[in-house]
């Protein structure tokens, strides 16, 4: 089979995994928490978030609601 | 999205740069470029500080190492020192074009976009296959009139082979195979992979490697923002991986090169290049691989005009759906725009 692609380590270390045969993602915080979701948009507002509990007791993950930015606010 | 300065962009291939004059723009800035009598690579602001004529013009020129502004005469130094006004012995003190840090490396001429205190060269990212033993490349430049960060979206997410480029590089497989994305947040690096085990083999790879059948078909992508992008191609029989030591002669490798370096608000210098390791003195292979990569090239450039067309003139507002897909393109655009943030007035003011 296929060697895994590309796994790096260490601080600031984002990775989100898209789950071979399933619609699903699953990221990956440096820290070692995991978190699935099916949107990438939603992921990867989860993971930039997480990092602000690092440390302390982990707050209960709440998805973040689809965001459909605009490309005008994308160019911001 | 808007430019990100204090940083190193591909301003030109070293080939193109000798002794005649030569202008890009670059960021919305013209700077003019040419090589000293010694071979090396200068570039200054592209406008005479008397009347702002272009100094690339003709009938601008060179004289040894001096550029003679072709409307009045003003001649200026490889550092853009003014050292000559017709008619007068003395040369206003500000009498100077402003000079850019450049740094010729892998085949490109990078320049620094930005305050010239902060270049630092060993910040530049590699893309050494364009000049090393052991393989051959090819290249080209084709100006795009479109915004860069549409070229971004587009080169971050490749299931758009297989709609865009079918017959060339795209089969199913590549738009049908899950991705793998990383983003190393502290070097600013995002990292988008694709391992297909059993995929058809696109004339692109079938004609240069000879394998006919199936393949194994590795994408391997590395995009440094804003400029270079790095596209790791592993292509070999289907069930031929590399062993366990991490050598990997059965395979056929190629490294395609993009430097995506922002011309206008609107448009972009689209550099790309196609390095293989293997076939090395096959000019066919070249041939076939520089003709195939620019219609590929090609067939992006028209689809991304058009779009740029769409965004230009339709109300903004247009709510954008991502999917799986746009994992990879989605962390390039919050690092460029991050990029951007911190060169803003208020930020730089904060920095101090």
């Amino acid at each position: 089979m296929t060697p895994e692609p590309t796994r790096l380590t260490g601080t600031g270390i984002y990775r989100i995994v898209w789950l071979p045969g399933s619609d699903l993602l699953r990221g990956y915080c440096w820290c070692g928490t995991t978190q699935e979701a099916e949107d990438p948009v939603e992921l990867w507002d989860w993971l930039l978030r997480h990092p602000e509990q690092h440390g302390g007791d982990a707050a209960p993950y709440r998805p973040v609601p689809p965001t459909g930015r605009s490309r005008a606010e994308m160019r911001v | 999205m808007e430019f990100v300065r204090n940083q190193w962009y591909v301003a030109a291939y070293g080939s193109e740069i000798g002794r005649d004059l030569f202008s890009r723009t670059v960021c919305g800035e013209s700077i003019l470029f040419w090589r000293t009598e010694a071979g090396a690579v200068v570039a200054m602001t592209d406008r005479c500080v008397h009347r702002r004529f272009p100094l690339s013009q003709p009938p601008s020129h060179l004289v040894g190492d001096t550029v003679v502004c072709g409307y009045h005469g003003f001649t200026y130094g490889a550092d853009g020192v003014c050292v000559a006004v017709p008619g007068q012995t003395r040369v206003p003190r500000a009498a100077r074009l402003g000079s850019y840090p450049v740094k010729e490396q892998d085949s490109f001429v990078w320049v620094w976009i930005g305050e010239p205190a902060g270049a630092d060269e060993s910040t530049i990212p590699r893309a050494p296959w364009l000049d090393l033993d052991g393989y051959t490349a090819v290249y080209g430049m084709e100006p795009l009139a479109a915004r860069y960060d549409l070229l971004v979206d587009n080169l971050l997410d490749l299931s758009h082979e297989t709609y865009l480029h079918g017959g060339y590089i795209g089969t199913p497989e590549v738009a049908n195979t899950p991705i793998t994305t990383e983003v190393d947040e502290e070097r600013g690096i995002i990292y988008v992979s694709r391992h297909m085990d059993d995929a058809e083999c696109p004339p692109f790879y079938s004609r240069s490697t000879g394998i006919e059948g199936r393949i194994v078909r590795w994408q391997d992508i590395e995009y440094h923002p804003p400029c270079l992008y790095l596209l790791h191609s592993r292509i070999a029989p289907v069930g031929v991986y590399p062993e366990p030591d991490g050598t990997d002669e059965r395979a056929f490798h190629v490294e395609v090169v993009y430097a995506i370096t922002p011309e206008t608000e609107t448009s972009t210098h689209d550099f790309w290049a196609v390095a293989r390791d293997f076939a090395l003195d096959d000019r066919e292979v070249s041939d076939f691989l520089e003709r195939s990569n620019r219609t590929v090239v090609l067939q992006d450039v028209t689809a991304l005009n058009r779009l740029e067309q769409v965004i230009a003139t339709e109300p903004e507002g247009f709510r954008e759906l991502s999917i799986n897909i746009d994992t990879g393109g989605l962390a390039a655009r919050r690092i460029l725009r991050r990029m951007a943030a911190a060169n803003t007035p208020q930020a730089q003011a904060a920095a101090r």
